[in-house]
């Protein structure tokens, strides 16, 4: 069982909707952080969940910035405290919007040049901060405000544009799984570079579910294989006890899609071709597993 | 010591000596040369500073925000579609009252592609609440970069600086320079609002109208305060190294019936039309503007005025033809000249005095009117 400290970094009193897992995840990763550690957000939700000036909900310098500029902030701050010879962590936290789409380009140039930081991607599949519009990582056939008759591309696979930058430590993570959270974020602050999470974070706001089931949910996603939980140290990729079972014997993806409103209605076609990705996804992660790629 | 070198070098040279921990920046024609000759230095321990290649100048402005956020020095340099493309962050760095000081190397946007001196892309940044000087020299590049470090370090400041030279005219000129050793002319960074992990704070978070007013409120009244940061920061640098600055600089204004307003190398240039305008009986003088924001109080009162703008606001007049009749009550004669690096000389400058149309406006080499 691992040991998760009572310190808290998310105090009451943020402004999250209710059943939000980013907020419940950023809990996790701050009680691994400590307090020798700044945030940088991007415009994202979590603008909204730390509250208003001059209150804070955060127990943790914060530091906010423009939408696309995330890694590249955070890479200024990190050379500035290794320069004063200063140890503190430099976390990035920003949504699937500041990281596939806008952020892309300054993530993509932080994680080239090396930067000595940890960048966690929060992934609500969707624009949840601005209403529920369509990202990179929003899944072919949900709706979104921006793809009322759900969306007719697929979700864009941003762990093989940051794995192909080759950092020390990459994982993806879920937030109905916190003890895999505090794991992985606790590996990633340990390693000097470039580390990377990316954590599936259900909306219930966007997704359309109700709130209570914001766990159920996430667990479903890793039960079907909709998302599929692994670290990359160094290149070797390793499967995330969660993810073992289910990528043997994966849930029907039905159970994943019917909770969610998002994906009332979605032609038969599409949820095919979604098991078909599933399906090859797990094929390729075993394969990488194994080494035998 | 005395060399020769170019405008950029001088930028550089003054940034070695100011030792940011931090500099951030992405090259662009024709600011290359400072990046370039601060990577040598960084490369060879000539300066022991914390060197970002960054991806572009977005991330080059967003950068020097993260590592000025802690408290260190930090530079950056870039040039038109660079100081465009890093807009949204140079507004956040003015917001987040940091002190970061920025070369621009003026030169023309696109399209078409020109590589040569324009104020536009600078003009662009006027309401961003940055600081601006324009300078005319590479000696004047080197004394403002060295000073625009203390200036936008001082606590009644604490807003970044940019120090505009012409390009290639400047960036690429050789010219005498004279350096200095700085001593304690630039004092240790104390950034009262430096991120401390001790006494965590949300910077820049959701913010209502009340305070996010006055905050604007803030910025302005920093600026107003820097006037005064700006004269004593020159004076003290002219009791110490021996040249002297003001928010202008002016030649053979005392006495003169008409005067030339102009920015950067053309408010050079104007100087030699003046002592040609002189020897013709004419009492003309000139007013180079060296600061442009804060923008200062200009003594222009009962004399005609010729305003030579290297830049242009489509659909109303010259820039600086419209901040002299905005700040002073006055009607220029508004000459638009030098857009995309087109040569104007003295003698050019000169006939623009000789043909002048007191409230008309001019496009050099391209409407009639000379």
């Amino acid at each position: 069982m691992t040991e998760i400290p009572k310190e808290e970094y998310v105090l009451k009193g943020t402004t999250a909707c209710a059943g939000c897992s980013a907020s419940l995840s950023l809990r996790y990763v701050l009680k691994v952080a400590g307090p020798d550690t700044v945030l940088v957000i991007p415009a994202s939700c979590s603008s909204v969940i730390q509250g208003t000036y001059p209150n804070t909900a955060l127990h943790i310098p914060v530091y906010n910035i423009a939408f696309a500029a995330a890694a590249a902030c955070a890479s200024g701050m990190s050379n500035a405290f290794r320069e004063l010879g200063k140890k503190t962590n430099v976390i990035v936290y920003a949504g699937d919007g500041g990281t596939l789409d806008i952020g892309i380009q300054s993530m993509s140039g932080a994680f080239e040049r090396g930067t000595d930081f940890l960048y966690i991607c929060y992934d609500n599949e969707e624009y949840g901060n601005t209403g529920m519009q369509r990202s990179g990582a929003t899944p072919l056939g949900a709706r979104t405000t921006t793809t009322p008759a759900g969306k007719t591309e697929e979700k864009k696979d941003i762990d093989a544009i940051i794995a192909a930058h080759n950092p020390p430590y990459m994982a993806t993570a879920c937030s109905a799984f916190p003890q895999d959270i505090f794991k992985k974020v606790k590996k990633a602050l340990s390693i000097r570079g470039p580390t990377f999470i990316h954590i599936l974070a259900p909306c219930p706001s966007g997704w359309h579910y109700p709130p209570g089931k914001t766990i159920e949910i996430g667990r479903l996603a890793v039960k079907t294989g909709m998302w599929l939980l692994y670290e990359r140290e160094y290149g070797q990729v390793s499967i995330s006890s969660p993810s073992k079972a289910a990528m043997k014997n994966p849930a029907p993806l039905e159970e994943f899609l019917a909770p969610q409103r998002r994906f009332a209605g979605i032609d038969p076609k599409t949820v095919e071709i979604l098991k078909q990705r599933i399906a090859q996804n797990i094929k390729r992660l075993t394969k990488e597993e194994s080494g035998v790629c | 010591m005395l060399m020769v070198a170019t405008g950029n070098r001088a930028v550089a040279e003054a940034v070695r000596q100011a030792k940011p921990a931090v500099i951030a920046a992405y090259p662009i024609t024709p600011q290359t040369g400072i990046v370039e000759q601060i990577a040598e230095y960084v490369t060879h321990g000539d300066l022991l500073s914390r060197y970002i290649p960054v991806e572009s100048e977005h991330s080059a402005m967003a950068a020097c925000i993260g590592a000025s956020a802690t408290g260190v020095r930090t530079f950056t340099a870039t040039s038109s579609h660079g100081l465009l493309y890093m807009h949204e962050m140079t507004n956040w760095a003015a917001g987040a009252r940091l002190p970061i000081v920025m070369a621009n190397v003026n030169r023309a946007i696109g399209p078409g592609w020109n590589i040569w001196a324009e104020h536009t892309d600078a003009i662009q940044e006027r309401d961003t609440g940055w600081l601006q000087v324009y300078i005319s020299t590479v000696q004047e590049a080197y004394d403002a970069t060295l000073m625009a470090f203390r200036i936008a370090e001082h606590n009644d400041v604490l807003l970044p600086v940019m120090v505009n030279l012409d390009g290639f005219l400047l960036s690429h000129d050789m010219q005498p320079l004279e350096t200095v050793e700085p001593g304690d002319f630039i004092p240790p960074l104390h950034l009262p609002h430096a991120i401390d992990p001790t006494n965590p704070v949300a910077y820049g978070p959701l913010t209502g109208p009340d305070q996010y007013f006055r905050f604007r409120w803030d910025i302005e009244r920093s600026m107003r305060d820097s006037v005064s940061v700006i004269r004593q920061t020159q004076a003290e640098f002219a009791r110490r190294f021996g040249r002297t600055y003001g928010f202008t600089d002016d030649y053979r204004c005392d006495d003169a019936d008409v005067v030339v307003v102009a920015m950067g190398t053309l408010g050079k240039e104007a100087e030699v039309a003046v002592d040609t305008l002189r020897n013709e009986g004419v009492k003309a003088g000139s007013m180079r503007l060296r600061w442009f924001r804060p923008f200062p109080k200009l003594d222009l009162a009962g004399r005609e005025v010729v305003v030579i703008d290297r830049s242009y606001s489509f659909g109303f007049g010259g820039t600086l033809a419209t901040s002299i009749r905005a700040s002073c009550g006055i009607e220029p004669y508004s000459v638009i000249a030098g857009l995309g690096g087109q040569e104007v000389t003295y003698d050019d400058i000169a006939g623009f005095v000789r043909n002048r149309r007191i409230g008309g406006e001019f496009w050099f080499g391209v409407t009639p009117g000379v």
